[in-house]
């Protein structure tokens, strides 16, 4: 009798923290992320240029010009080549400085601040300070090549090379991100288990193989989770480098739907790119939290 | 009880200080120039009709280019929308008439109406309402740099038809100049070949012609021979190396330079080649040449025609009296003799252009005064749904990814979904 009534109370108690916490968040969340979504997939069936209110109604039009359009499948290939280049190459390096970085030694610290130091940088500034370093005339670049007597070529001029440029980049500017999760990671690490499998007379390498690594596996998968949702929202890197040129090949989903969307007041069209956006980035959340990350 | 007091005491002194009894207008004044000289005179400008219009505020607002144009269809549908904007006329403007948001003050400016130039008032009128005032004209030409163009004993001067300029771009490439430079980052810069040869080719009548949708619209004769012309001239490789990366400033600090011989620009690059060059002096005016754009032979075009920009103020829905009366004096004479005594545009206001005081501008002027049919830039003029379409589509051609075809269908496409 006694236990079921502080169940009840403690039952009130919770429905009180509900009642006075809960509608503050909810009407934000509703105002700022709810009603914008449901308003761009009602403009999404519109032909309207922002103008009055949306009247032309062309239903599925919109989407179907988007998958018609080279530049959407341009810009799904570059986010996908984003992904697999932070998955192959990034998180590999990250972590191997992380386990190099996490030891204590003389200059650990200050490499790690080096290291860090692309990521705190404002992504527009970071553009703005490579777009001059690959430029083919006056750049770092250009004098590399002219110290062994080369032409330098301009990368973010060509359709071949642009892309590569701004995976260059990423990689530059992201790693240290990626590495600085796994040193926190691994330096709260318990460091008797990495003793215990030295006194059990596990190599280095054996330690890091069996004994750190397996350890990280909930770092290592939010770290992945991050450069996929950063990879999906890559865009004021894009912008001052290429502007997603030329010939759309270094266009993102997001500079995609700036470019053919927002510049040309294409409000309806640009809804759908969002929308298509949206589902993406929402069946990747869910399903990754889902499948790989429900211990969390 | 205290703060009471002094609020009222506060408001008191602001109704005094506003001079007795007369209201306080504000006047919210958007535009998106940065050239601090010319800011300088827009500025005087404003304090001076303050002081002659007591009670009259006017506040200057600034968005950058880009973000203007992002951002000016929401801003327009606010409360707190500015009074006066700025313009390129064209199709964004259509839309804006279309929605509503702005004001036919055609009624007060009937007095200086006669003294503006009628082409450029045009681009401001629709079906007898008149939306705004223009203030300044541009064209598109080449600008050379005469030294280079003396290396490969090529003379500007003689350039008149479009086979002297491939003649041209063979000799400064035989003698080792890079005959062009372009902005092909930005895009537009190359869209000037394009439409500037369509003008040329086909005249008024076959754009208009394409506007009604007849004899096959932008996939007509004239465009897909403006992208055939154009190709003859991409096949030569004039344009500097890595052009399609380059952004327009950077390719006008390329030709200030002295890196190549030509660039097909506005004519306002006359200044920015001199501020963006790396000794921010660039080409001095004895070494600096201007050419109209290539005749075709058999062009229905004149070779009068010409390609450029028409800028104005509109006046928007529910702004005050006090709103058109400044933009009327913005245009008026005497301030349009003082922006073109710094050289900063080609008036629009008759006997104005007395007051430019060097040959190049002049020649401008001139050119713009002789012309029948001054084009605004396509990708104004059709609106930014078509027109950045323009764009994108003719830097492919630039860079070899599309035909003249799939220009000319692309644009022709892009055209059909907006109208």
């Amino acid at each position: 009798m006694l236990a079921s009534t502080t169940a009840r109370q403690r039952g009130a108690g919770r429905m009180t923290a509900v009642i006075l916490f809960l509608p503050p968040a909810l009407l934000l969340f509703t105002l700022f992320v709810v009603m914008p979504v449901v308003e761009a997939a009602w403009y999404g069936g519109y032909n309207w240029n922002g103008f009055g209110s949306p009247k032309n109604w062309v239903g599925f039009d919109n989407y179907r010009m988007v998958f018609e359009t080279r530049a959407f499948g341009l810009a799904l290939r570059n986010n996908l080549l984003v992904i697999v280049v932070s998955l192959a190459i990034q998180l590999p390096l990250a972590l191997a400085l992380a386990l190099i970085l996490a030891e204590k030694f003389r200059g650990a610290v200050a490499l790690r601040m080096l290291f860090f130091l692309p990521y705190v940088l404002a992504e527009v500034a970071t553009g703005l300070i490579f777009s001059f370093v690959y430029d083919g005339d006056y750049g770092l670049l250009a004098s590399i090549y002219r110290f062994f007597g080369a032409e330098a070529p301009h990368l973010l001029a060509s359709t071949q090379t642009s892309m590569l440029a701004i995976l260059i980049v990423v990689v530059w500017k992201y790693f240290g991100f990626h590495m600085m999760l796994f040193i926190a990671a691994l330096q709260g690490q318990d460091r008797n288990l990495i003793e215990a499998s030295r006194i059990d007379g596990a190599s280095r390498w054996q330690t890091i193989r069996f004994v750190s690594i397996p350890l990280l596996y909930p770092t290592i998968r939010l770290s992945i989770f991050f450069a996929v949702v950063g990879s999906l929202q890559l865009f004021d890197l894009v912008m001052p480098l290429t502007r997603g040129g030329p010939a759309d090949s270094s266009q993102t989903m997001v500079s995609f739907l700036y470019s053919h969307g927002v510049t040309r007041m294409r409000v309806g069209y640009g809804s759908a790119i969002g929308v298509i956006l949206f589902v993406i980035c929402a069946t990747f959340a869910i399903t990754y939290k889902r499948w790989f990350m429900r211990d969390e | 009880m205290n703060a009471l007091i002094r609020s009222l005491l506060a408001a008191a002194s602001l109704a005094l200080s506003a001079g007795g009894a007369m209201a306080q207008t504000t006047v919210k004044w958007l535009h998106l120039e940065v050239n601090p000289n010319q800011l300088k005179i827009w500025e005087e400008v404003a304090r001076s009709f303050e002081a002659a219009h007591p009670g009259t505020k006017i506040e200057m607002q600034f968005l950058e280019n880009e973000s203007y144009k992002a951002k000016l269809p929401t801003l327009l549908q606010s409360n707190d929308r500015p009074h006066i904007i700025y313009s390129w006329a064209g199709g964004v403007l259509k839309a804006q008439i279309e929605a509503g948001v702005l004001q036919d003050v055609a009624g007060s400016i009937k007095d200086i109406a006669p003294e503006i130039s009628p082409a450029a008032l045009a681009a401001f009128t629709q079906d007898g309402k008149v939306y705004g005032l223009p203030f300044a004209q541009s064209q598109v030409g080449f600008l050379y740099n005469k030294d280079l163009m003396a290396k490969a004993n090529v003379d500007g001067t003689k350039i008149k038809t479009w086979d002297d300029l491939l003649a041209a771009v063979k000799a400064l490439k035989a003698a080792g100049v890079t005959p062009l430079t372009v902005g092909g980052g930005d895009k537009w810069p190359l869209h000037f070949y394009w439409t500037h040869l369509a003008v040329r080719i086909g005249g008024k009548a076959a754009f208009q012609a394409a506007l009604r949708g007849e004899s096959g619209g932008f996939e007509g004769e004239t465009f897909q021979k403006a992208g055939d012309l154009m190709k003859q001239l991409v096949d030569l490789q004039p344009f500097q190396n890595g052009f399609l990366g380059f952004k327009n400033p950077q390719s006008t600090g390329y030709f200030g330079d002295g890196k190549a011989a030509m660039t097909l620009v506005i004519s306002t690059v006359y200044h920015q080649q001199k501020a963006l060059a790396a000794d921010k002096v660039g080409i001095p005016d004895d070494k600096l040449g201007w050419f109209d754009f290539p005749t075709i032979p058999g062009g229905k075009g004149e070779a009068a025609d010409t390609l450029g920009g028409i800028n104005g103020w509109l006046v928007t829905r529910g702004a005050p009296k006090e709103a058109v009366e400044f933009v009327k004096f913005f245009v008026s004479k005497d301030v349009q003799s003082r922006l073109a005594a710094g050289n900063f545009l080609v008036p629009v206001v008759k006997g104005a252009d007395a007051a430019i005081n060097n040959a190049f501008m002049r020649n401008i002027a001139q050119n713009l005064a002789r012309s029948n049919y001054h084009q605004n830039f396509y990708d104004q003029d059709l609106g930014p749904s078509v027109g950045r379409v323009v764009n994108d589509a003719t830097a492919e051609l630039a860079g070899g990814s599309m035909t003249p075809r799939q220009v000319s269908k692309a644009v022709q496409d892009a055209w059909k979904q907006g109208n």
